[in-house]
């Protein structure tokens, strides 16, 4: 498992039933493209996130596959409806099998 | 033809020249090919989608893009001049209801970032944007 990951997820505290949100998501990673070569000429073994899924309530929002061409410590931007009250789960998959996840409630009034 | 300065000259630009002409389509066909798979082979039209990027990026390591395809399923991203053409692929949910997003990608040198779009009714939309890059971004 890579260090230091942090996943970090910015949703709004409250919004009303059937509103757009926007969601900021960020999580620190190396991203290792597997392009790259250490000081001895040997390629450094690639290691990135390859699959970022975001869902409310178990309903879909945005489902994001990875390349080696997405920048260190992936972020996206996505909006979002609102139907009512629940929960966001953002889930990160690893190459190297870890799975990180981070929910985040909102208040619907 | 008697080797001169004046020849020498000539000829190496006329060969710098022929290599540039063929380095070029030999990316863009490798994108090609990664978007036919998509498509499988289906044409691809303007639309409605847009992809938005800096026309100029100092920084290939963080170039910012963000796209947007009103009524997009399916957005892939690819940059022509990687060493690997494939960049992200979005798949839209039923509560996203903008279909857009941004993030942030590498860019190994100045050239163009594609987004192909799978619209709800099965066609396909295209949309390019030419990223000049100060440092490239993918290491070597």
């Amino acid at each position: 498992m890579a260090d230091n990951v942090k996943p970090r997820v910015r949703v709004p505290k409250e919004a009303s039933a059937g509103d757009t949100i926007t969601i900021k998501t960020l999580i620190s990673h190396t991203m290792e493209s597997g392009q790259r070569k250490d000081k001895d000429g040997n390629v450094i073994p690639r290691s990135i996130i390859n699959r970022f899924v975001a869902d409310f309530n178990g309903e879909n929002v945005i489902d994001v596959t990875l390349e080696p061409a997405i920048s260190t410590n992936p972020y996206f931007e996505f909006d979002a409806i609102v139907p009512g009250p629940g929960e966001f789960t953002f889930t990160w998959y690893d190459d190297d099998g870890s799975v990180y996840t981070e929910t985040k409630s909102i208040d619907v009034s | 033809m008697e080797l001169t300065r004046r020849n020498m000259l000539t000829m190496g630009s006329a060969a710098l020249a022929a290599y540039g002409l063929g380095a070029l389509p030999a990316f863009a066909s490798l994108t090609d090919d990664e978007i036919a798979k998509i498509t499988g082979g289906a044409e691809t039209a303007a639309g409605e989608l847009t992809i938005t990027a800096p026309e100029i990026a100092e920084n290939g390591n963080t170039v910012p893009i963000s796209i947007s395809a009103p009524g997009a399923v399916m957005v892939a991203i690819f940059a022509e001049g990687n060493p690997v053409p494939n960049v992200a692929t979005f798949n839209f949910g039923p509560l996203n209801p903008t279909r857009s997003a941004s993030t942030r990608i590498r860019l190994a040198t100045t050239q163009n970032v594609v987004a192909i779009a799978k619209m709800e009714d099965g066609s396909f939309q295209r949309a390019s944007a030419e990223v000049k890059v100060t440092i490239g971004g993918c290491g070597g």
